[in-house]
């Protein structure tokens, strides 16, 4: 029978900027609190997911910290990374290959908009590289398709400061108001400056372990699927220069939560919570309805109605979301993992969602790679 | 800043390949089409992005199409050459494409769904390149097309 995998230790380094910390300090701090917590077991592998860290940067993390020897494997998805080293950690230990894995992701980002080397120079110098304007025109169509109003992707970055308010964590600590969201400085049209997640520091790391090593109290991971973009859409995640013009491409985040619910034996009417990509307002809300939250075109209803919001009856990144915790790459998959751990152990505090037992985590972004996990228990 | 009417030396474009002009004023967008699924591509590279052929032609696209969804650009991206703000969006072609590209109108207001636009060639600025003559740099662009007698449609 197919081993369980369970979540046996969980630890954070907190996201924001830290001027003079180097991302494997960072890493070595979320290491150390995740093993600390599962009992420093031995381990047989590690996968450490980051995109700008450079060359063996997991190698790095493990030797400042005396662990290295076991096979120790970078993995970089854009925005997914995490997922993927969470996929691959979870698959081997299924397969029997190994019986406790360290998943970590590490990630110091430049400053500014992201510069990424996925676009030739010839695109950076006729300002095609422009990643906001990107998700500025996959927010207008989500408006024309949807019926999405800007005060209503203002009321998603509410929403999730809100949340972050109550996360020690997170980058952005201060609740902000509709007003306040519109009257920040527009990037490009739709999408003013608070609706845009900040890129920045961090770093997260969870033990997995065969859930009878594990104790009975560890939470379930249940599913952890990546996919990439099928070909042909052309604002997929992957941002080429054209595509077909075909609305029926089935967008990478179905792909990934499709099978993730196969893998889990749930369904979308099971979750009691989500942590999903806000990278800005409207990818958030476009997740509502590409991870089968609520039909195709109504998303809006989860934001009127306040179903997503703390006490609603499917509450949406109550971490504070990426547009609170701001986004690094390599740890941000990971760390929405370990917030779904935290609340199925009721340890949330304030932003407890209450008797919650199954836990849905997605990123998507470059590649295009799109990552789903479920947590149960 | 359409240029067509001023071609000539001193310029180059941003990348070969992508465009060319059969006048001043006439540019058209280079794609390819591959001969094994018929799928048309922009820009044209050795092989084809839905079924993996090698088999592709050079085409030359429409040089109009319709505006599927727009923004604006206000803070200059990585590497970019030329002024902010510029108009960002895509273009659907006749052939079955869209087309991610620059646009000449930076005022979102002024756009709407499946406006008619046309293909120019726009002047990005001075070619950065230390070794090079200072060239201007210019790629392509769409702008609303002008009706007949020059008023935009």
């Amino acid at each position: 029978m197919t081993p369980r995998v369970a979540i046996a230790g969980t630890g954070l380094h907190p996201f924001g900027r830290f001027d003079g910390t180097t991302v494997t300090d960072m890493g070595v701090a979320a290491v150390r609190r995740a093993l600390a917590e599962a009992d420093n077991p031995t381990f047989q592998a590690a996968f450490c997911a980051t995109v700008y860290s450079g060359v063996a940067a997991g190698h790095k993390v493990l030797g400042a910290l005396g662990l290295t020897g076991v096979p120790i494997v970078d993995i970089e998805a854009g925005c997914a990374s995490g997922g993927a080293a969470l996929m691959l950690g979870a698959s081997a230990i299924r397969a029997g290959q190994y019986e406790t894995v360290l998943v970590f992701g590490i990630e110091k980002m430049p400053r500014g908009i992201i510069r990424s080397s996925f676009f030739e120079p010839w695109r950076e110098q006729a300002g095609l590289a422009a990643t906001p304007a990107y998700f500025a025109l996959r927010a207008q169509r989500l408006m024309r398709e949807s019926g999405i109003t800007k005060e209503q992707l203002a009321r998603v970055v509410v929403k999730n400061r809100a949340n972050g308010v109550e996360n020690p964590n997170a980058m952005f600590r201060k609740p902000t108001t509709v007003d306040d969201v519109l009257a920040s400085r527009l990037v490009c049209e739709p999408l003013h400056l608070f609706m845009l997640c900040s890129p920045n520091e961090g770093a997260a790391a969870i033990v997995l372990r065969r859930a009878d090593l594990a104790g009975p109290t560890a939470p379930t991971l249940a599913a952890a699927v990546l996919r990439s973009h099928l070909p042909g859409s052309v604002l997929g995640e992957a941002t080429p220069m054209s595509g077909i013009p075909d609305e029926d491409i089935t967008p990478p985040s179905t792909l990934a939560a499709t099978d993730a619910y196969e893998e889990a034996g749930v369904g979308p009417s099971d979750l009691d919570l989500v942590e999903c990509q806000d990278t800005d307002a409207a990818r958030e809300v476009l997740a509502y309805e590409e991870l089968g939250l609520c039909a195709r075109g109504e998303s809006a209803r989860l934001v009127d109605d306040g179903t997503t919001a703390l006490g609603g009856a499917l509450p949406v990144n109550m971490s504070g979301g990426l547009l609170s915790k701001g986004e690094p790459l390599g740890a941000s998959a990971v760390a929405q993992v370990v917030e779904l751990a935290d609340q199925l152990r009721d340890r949330a505090g304030p932003r407890q969602v209450q008797g919650a037992r199954t836990g849905l985590a997605h990123t998507v972004g470059r590649g295009a790679n799109a990552a789903v996990v479920i947590v149960t228990r | 800043m359409s240029t067509g009417a001023e071609a000539g030396a001193g310029r180059r474009p941003v990348h070969d390949g992508l465009f060319g002009e059969n006048g001043p004023g006439d540019a058209y967008l280079l794609g390819g089409r591959c001969e094994a699924c018929g799928r048309v591509q922009f820009p044209m590279a050795a092989t084809c992005p839905a079924c993996g052929a090698d088999t592709i032609i050079e085409v030359r696209l429409s040089d109009h199409g319709t505006l599927w969804g727009w923004t604006a650009i206000t803070a200059p991206p990585p590497g970019s050459l030329g002024d902010v703000p510029f108009g960002f969006g895509v273009v659907e072609l006749p052939e079955g494409l869209r087309v991610i590209t620059r646009l000449e109108e930076a005022d979102p207001a002024r756009l709407s769904f499946g406006m008619p636009m046309t293909l120019v060639l726009t002047e990005l600025g001075p070619d950065p390149d230390p070794d090079g003559d200072g060239e201007i740099v210019t790629s392509y662009s769409f702008t609303p097309t002008q009706a007949p007698g020059g008023v935009a449609s």
